[in-house]
């Protein structure tokens, strides 16, 4: 970590006065990096490149999109006929939407599985949990903006979730709105916000980045590294590790965005909003469908709090939830390769998100799978139910029971015997 | 990040092969980044939608002779004057030596009698006066730019002021006689 020396006259008279040059220095070329990550760490700075893309096609859509609900609609059809490469930027927009999710979700189950959240990372572990947050309401207002059938029903139902809060519900809903229904101050406000959220997103992952820095990567083993053997510099290991497996991934990203650019979409959405009919099938988009299936799983009252304000309870509880883990989680071995009970719940844990996607895509009456008399609200009730019970009773109770696996004494052993598969 | 690949004759094979293999992979990174950005340059061009707007159709009928309109074309305003005989004869009088840009009258127009022009001065854009009744035309019967003073002749080509060009001539066909398309 020593400072590094500038021949560039330029570039050292810069770095004397705004050390630019030697931040970047320390934090993308020198960061000594534990040498055993796998490809398991590379979803964070692909999660990065997603956010730039998304700015980046963001900003060239807005010079084209119209925030107005007799226009909104037309400018984005506009978008995909008349503008050059509208059709590409827009797919890009919209299936980038998905990659960011898709590389989050892997980038939390990794933190999750390797215990990437427990002391002393719980700061970078809360500033994650912030992003998705930010991520969430940004891509609900951005799927409001095309203003199709999606668009204004999906917004309807979700505004709606704040009036199952008593008194103060219903004011807050028309506060949300700017009037009576969702309509045009609610469209030109959703685009306001929908511009300024990733750029605050873009300061959390500065944060994130920060406080990563500050509290260095973990690896598969979780075991801190103690010697500078353990490590390895950023420049050029990682960067060129983060370079081939984007390249990896942007084959799988514009797979969709050329060849199936409508493949996570709903085809109602082309169809423009109308207030007077609901579609049939109301689904939210795929990221959101395990909350919206613990929403729904919540049909009953208990105490007499209404069921409507126990689901909306119990989904931003299924978030909340991961600010307390490095609490929850009592266990003193970070990594699930050495916790040979707690590594199969995490897989039920993992199964159980999906369990509860299928549930949100469905209708309530249908039958899981089609297994007869297994009804989908059924299935997403025992899903939630594991959902919470692993983090509330799971998590405390194996630490403390369960007996770990030797942990090698340094990043280093454990590579020397075989690395991350010994 | 200033560091330089030692050069050692014993390796002369392989830091080729290295050396090949860093162009090639910067080249084909270049190229890609320029091409992955090119959509997005070319988005700010003017879209299908604009292109289709890109001719009108004007009828003359209702010009009288002596007077002019304005329509819009392509966002901007085009002149349309109905010209006098003594305005053509001003305008083919005028010997060529004495223009900033010298053009013939009969290069100007494809009807002595209709002046078809963009009503945009060729200096910083502003819109020159003349065409409705009662504005002033300056000192050559034409147009005059209130902005820094240009002065057009009936012909629409610079006399007078900082302009540098005539006025710019749009493409344009007659349909019938009293019907012109523009663009």
């Amino acid at each position: 970590m020593s400072a590094p020396v500038w021949n560039n006259k330029v570039v050292k008279w810069v770095d004397d006065r705004l050390p630019v040059f030697s931040m970047l220095h320390h934090s993308a070329y020198e960061y000594p990096t534990p040498k055993n990550l796998s490809y398991m760490w590379n979803f964070g700075s692909l999660a990065g490149f997603v956010l730039v893309t998304m700015i980046l096609t963001g900003i060239f859509l807005v010079m084209n999109y119209t925030p107005h609900t007799d226009m909104a609609f037309d400018s984005v059809e506009r978008i995909m006929r008349d503008v050059n490469y509208g059709w590409l930027i827009r797919y890009m927009h919209v299936n980038g939407a998905s990659m960011f999710f898709i590389c989050v979700y892997i980038h939390i189950f990794r933190g999750l599985y390797y215990g990437s959240y427990k002391a002393p990372r719980e700061m970078l572990w809360w500033i994650g949990i912030l992003i998705l947050l930010a991520m969430m309401a940004t891509a609900f207002m951005g799927y409001v903006l095309p203003w199709g059938q999606m668009s204004f029903w999906g917004a309807t139902v979700i505004t709606n979730l704040f009036s199952a809060f008593p008194i103060v519900g219903e004011p807050l809903v028309h506060w949300l709105w700017g009037g009576f229904s969702i309509g045009n101050p609610t469209l030109n406000r959703f685009f306001s916000l929908h511009y300024l959220l990733p750029f605050v997103i873009l300061g959390l992952v500065v944060l994130h980045v920060w406080a990563l820095h500050t509290v260095r990567s973990n690896n598969p083993t979780g075991v801190e590294a103690k010697t500078p053997q353990d490590s390895i510099p950023f420049h050029p290991y990682y960067t060129i590790k983060d370079l081939f497996g984007m390249g990896i991934f942007l084959i799988f990203f514009l797979f969709f965005v050329f060849f199936a650019p409508d493949f996570f979409g709903e085809p109602d959405n082309y169809i423009p909003a109308n207030p007077l009919v609901t579609p049939p099938h109301i689904v939210p988009e795929w990221y959101f469908l395990p909350f919206y299936a613990i929403l729904r799983s919540i049909d009953f009252s208990i105490f007499g709090v209404p069921a409507k304000l126990l689901g909306v309870l119990a989904m931003f509880a299924s978030i909340v939830v991961l600010f307390v883990i490095p609490w929850l989680d009592t266990s003193k071995v970070r990594s699930s390769k050495y916790r040979p009970v707690y590594k199969w719940f995490f897989l039920i844990l993992f199964i159980d998100c999906f369990i509860l996607g299928y549930c949100g895509k469905k209708a309530p009456d249908d039958y899981f799978m089609g297994i007869e008399g297994l009804h989908v609200i059924v299935m997403g009730q025992l899903a939630t139910l594991y959902y919470f019970a692993h983090f509330l009773v799971v998590m405390p109770i194996v630490g403390k029971l369960e007996r770990p696996k030797p942990l090698p004494a340094s990043i280093s052993e454990s590579v020397l015997k075989g690395g991350a598969n010994a | 990040m200033s560091q330089t690949v030692q050069s050692s004759g014993d390796h002369a094979p392989d830091e080729n092969r290295r050396d090949f293999l860093i162009l090639a992979t910067t080249a084909v990174g270049v190229v890609g980044t320029g091409m992955a950005l090119w959509p997005f340059v070319d988005s700010m061009n003017a879209s299908k939608d604009v292109l289709a707007l890109a001719s009108v159709e004007v009828s003359l009928s209702n010009i009288p002779v002596g007077q002019a309109i304005k329509v819009m074309w392509r966002g901007k305003p085009v002149f349309i004057r109905h010209r006098t005989e003594r305005e053509i004869k001003e305008a083919d009088d005028v010997a060529l030596n004495e223009l900033v840009d010298p053009q013939t009258d009969d290069a100007r127009v494809e009807k002595k009698e209709w002046l078809i022009l963009v009503g945009v001065c060729t200096h910083l854009g502003c819109i020159p006066m003349g065409t409705a009744t009662g504005e002033t035309r300056g000192d050559y019967d034409g147009w005059y730019c209130p902005c820094h003073g240009s002065h057009y002749d009936t012909s629409g080509r610079i006399r007078k002021g900082p302009a540098p060009l005539n006025l710019e001539v749009p493409t344009y066909s007659f349909l019938t006689d009293t019907s012109v398309k523009i663009g």
